[in-house]
């Protein structure tokens, strides 16, 4: 008896996981042009969900492992923009729409979910491109996400003119568990 | 009969339930995400805090800069122009060999004096997966006195400082940080003072905004000669933070902006007037890959 209950436990479970897709390769960065210097981070700590049956995804930012290439940038970006200590993540969670399962070729997109940064969460719709690759999905993503609706404030004493507004680029490799 | 009914019931049961679970893609995330360990940073916006040292390493690979400025006393008077008319300078260089080892030498022109110093941060405060209450950075300089030119030998204008900075963030406005500080000089008027002179030194930032902060720095000599004429040093400061700039203004009894002279040779009275404006401007440039 004990062995058929953990026989029919053990196949539920591998029903149930083997719909998700974990994350094989990840790279998050952004991009803000400014009037001194430019600036650009990137991400490779992100984690991620992929169901491949429901569609839906979710992905987690540790926002202190951004690596900018000046250690001076990274700090200010940490203490006066995203304020990690209070608000260590970024995540989303949504469902991707317009998928066709008959087609094998690169498809367009959208992820449309909750995106929260800065603790504040919008509800956003996210352009992107979704690839099938030997039983893995590339997921890509660049879209743009303006200070203000995360309530991230540009200190006024900061000389250098920093932009409004960073393109974020995500690529996600998923790969079966 | 009971048992098969319990596994029914269970069968029925569980699949749902585990249909639950994934709902919320998300939670499932964080969950399966082992917890992460958060490092604290920018305890302090500078290596300095008013006069004396800060628990901050330079990062791997970044350059700084720091030219800190004493004016004369204000007590001295209209005829100084309330201490305006002098001006002590220290000039020095930082470097992060590591993101924990820094070294950096200075000149003062107070009593002309040449610094070269090391430090070294030993724990940094953490939270999440692993525990730290606080940030510890060990500190030694030497210093040398070339003022006056003649009549005294080199190994009587050497002093040595040595120094643990023990500081925590207790929240993204409040660093506090305590200093136990020995410093030893080699040549000392017996009357007045002691070779080695002990000291607990205190301090600590508020942040009124992201780009301001106050600081205040108290350094209390332990074992002070009974016959000592100087006094302990207090120091106040708003530190600004633009970019790669850090402006320090300060208020502080002391001309000094070394160890051995703002601990051991503070003659300024605070809160007799002998107050020495001044301030410490910080540049950090990024000069190797990190």
């Amino acid at each position: 008896m004990k062995k058929i209950l953990l026989v029919y436990f053990f196949a539920i479970s591998v029903a149930g996981f083997s719909q998700k897709l974990v994350l094989d390769q990840s790279s998050v960065s952004f991009y803000s042009h400014a009037a001194i210097e430019d600036i650009a981070a990137e991400n490779k700590s992100v984690t991620a969900l992929f169901n491949i049956k429901s569609f839906e995804v979710a992905f987690s930012i540790p926002i202190t492992k951004f690596q900018f290439a000046k250690s001076l940038m990274q700090e200010h970006f940490n203490e006066k923009y995203m304020e990690s200590d209070k608000y260590p993540k970024s995540t989303f969670q949504g469902k991707i729409e317009g998928y066709d399962h008959l087609k094998s070729e690169l498809q367009y997109v959208k992820a449309v979910g909750k995106l929260t940064i800065h603790g504040v969460t919008n509800h956003v719709q996210l352009p992107g491109t979704i690839e099938k690759q030997e039983g893995r999905f590339r997921i890509r993503s660049k879209f743009t996400v303006i200070l203000k609706d995360y309530n991230i404030d540009i200190p006024k004493l900061f000389f250098q003119n920093i932009a409004e507004q960073v393109e974020v680029t995500a690529d996600f490799i998923f790969k079966p568990q | 009969m009971r048992k098969t009914l319990n596994l029914f019931i269970l069968l029925l049961v569980a699949p749902p339930a585990f249909l639950f679970a994934q709902d919320d893609l998300l939670k499932e995330l964080e969950e399966s995400t082992p917890k992460d360990t958060a490092y604290a940073f920018q305890t302090f916006k500078s290596t300095r805090l008013v006069n004396g040292q800060t628990i901050e390493t330079k990062s791997k690979g970044t350059l700084e800069f720091i030219f800190a400025h004493r004016f004369g006393a204000i007590n001295d008077g209209s005829y100084e122009l309330f201490g305006l008319d002098q001006a002590h300078v220290r000039i020095g260089l930082e470097y992060g060999i590591t993101d924990r080892l820094g070294i950096g030498v200075g000149r003062s022109s107070f009593d002309k004096i040449v610094d070269g110093f090391l430090r070294y941060k030993v724990f940094k405060q953490k939270k999440g997966a692993s525990n730290f209450p606080f940030t510890m950075t060990t500190f030694g300089s030497v210093s040398y006195k070339s003022s006056p030119k003649d009549g005294i030998e080199d190994i009587d204008r050497l002093a040595y400082t040595g120094q643990l900075l023990i500081a925590r963030k207790f929240s993204p406005r409040i660093s506090l940080q305590v200093m136990p500080t020995l410093v030893h000089r080699n040549a000392v008027d017996k009357l007045t003072e002691n070779n080695n002179q002990l000291a607990l030194g205190m301090g600590g930032r508020i942040k009124v905004s992201k780009s301001i902060a106050l600081t205040s720095e108290y350094y209390y000599r332990i074992n002070s000669n009974p016959n000592t004429l100087n006094h302990n040093a207090l120091g106040l400061g708003i530190d600004i933070e633009t970019g790669g700039h850090v402006f320090q203004l300060v208020m502080t009894n002391t001309r000094g902006t070394l160890e051995r002279a703002f601990i051991t040779e503070t003659t300024g009275e605070f809160f007799d007037g002998g107050i020495h404006f001044g301030f410490n401007v910080t540049r950090t440039f990024q000069v190797r890959k990190k």
